[in-house]
């Protein structure tokens, strides 16, 4: 499993992405810097970071999404490889376009740093294979803007064709406003787009890999990437 | 010639403007009951070259297509300057 792991001025999760991609999941993990204009040979998985690329100027996410490297990116998930946009890597992916919708500020107007529980919504996923549909997990979220938005058509379909990836959710699995940190719209934490290749999600999967760091319910993401391509692409 | 663009953009109706409630929230308790509504937003200023004004004002649209407006969430309003040689 041969991870790049994009670097943009502003991101500060990059590291703790090479480490739980790379070391902790028994692949290699390099990282790339945004001005590149190619991903390294035999990419397997793209990874935006968390952060706050070009300080979050304009809007988070909309300088970084017309980096040099994102045209790269693009290209290589419109081939169908996989990329996972963690935090201001989703808001990276909504920004570019790669998915629909887009994160606003928290309703509670404050940053949010806690561990959340979640509910697998898709266990079919590249990134979600070693999970259980209705698995409740416990990752943790750092971020004032992730509250996600789209418009009511929009959310209709992501709903349709069952996009939801993970919900925020109690400790029992319920969806309930309480256990929504952000006011997200029903709910959602992290999105995928129709083809099934490109995840996004506020939560960081990359910083509960190991029980050293208080958790290792992320590591799966890991696991499944090298699971699905070890079983071939689909 | 320049042509100075006075760029103003809101979020959408509809779309929760946490930062214009707040604001509205202090106001309303400060004894302004006059207030019915208070939207943030971004005012940006830009100086374009180009030979009209309706030249800068569509070079600044492509602008806010292309980076500097989020139509999934924003809108935006241009106004234009006199224009200095």
């Amino acid at each position: 499993m041969k991870t790049a792991v994009v670097v943009f001025p502003g991101s500060n999760c990059d590291q703790d992405a090479v480490k739980a991609a790379g070391a902790v999941s028994g692949g290699s993990a390099v990282t790339v810097w945004h001005k590149d204009s190619a991903l390294p040979a035999g990419t397997d998985l793209v990874i935006l970071p968390g952060g706050f690329s070009y300080g979050d100027y304009l809007r988070s996410g909309a300088m970084a999404a017309n980096s040099a490297i994102m045209n790269a990116v693009i290209e290589f998930a419109n081939k169908g490889g996989l990329v996972l946009g963690i935090c201001n890597g989703f808001q990276i992916l909504t920004e570019s376009r790669l998915l629909p919708g887009a994160l606003l500020q928290n309703d509670c107007q404050h940053f949010v740093c806690k561990p959340v529980t979640l509910r697998v919504e898709r266990a079919d996923l590249p990134f979600t294979l070693d999970y259980k549909k209705d698995e409740i997990v416990t990752i943790p979220i750092a971020h004032g803007e992730g509250r996600y938005y789209v418009d009511p058509e929009g959310l209709k379909v992501l709903e349709g064709e069952g996009r939801v990836a993970f919900r925020y959710c109690d400790a029992c699995g319920n969806i309930t406003a309480e256990s929504n940190p952000n006011g997200a719209l029903n709910n959602i934490a992290g999105i995928v787009n129709e083809r099934g290749n490109v995840l996004g999600l506020m939560p960081h999967p990359e910083r509960y890999s190991e029980d050293l760091l208080g958790g290792s319910d992320g590591a799966k993401f890991w696991t499944s990437v090298k699971k699905w391509l070890e079983g071939g692409r689909r | 010639m320049t042509y100075g663009i006075r760029l103003l953009v809101f979020l959408k109706e509809g779309v929760l403007d946490t930062q214009g409630k707040t604001v509205a929230a202090s106001l309303k308790g400060m004894g302004y009951s006059c207030l019915k509504d208070l939207r943030v937003g971004k005012y940006i200023h830009l100086d374009v070259e180009a030979s009209s004004e309706a030249e800068a004002v569509a070079q600044v649209e492509k602008m806010c297509d292309d980076l500097l407006v989020n139509d999934i969430i924003e809108e935006f309003k241009v106004e234009t300057e006199a224009a200095r040689a």
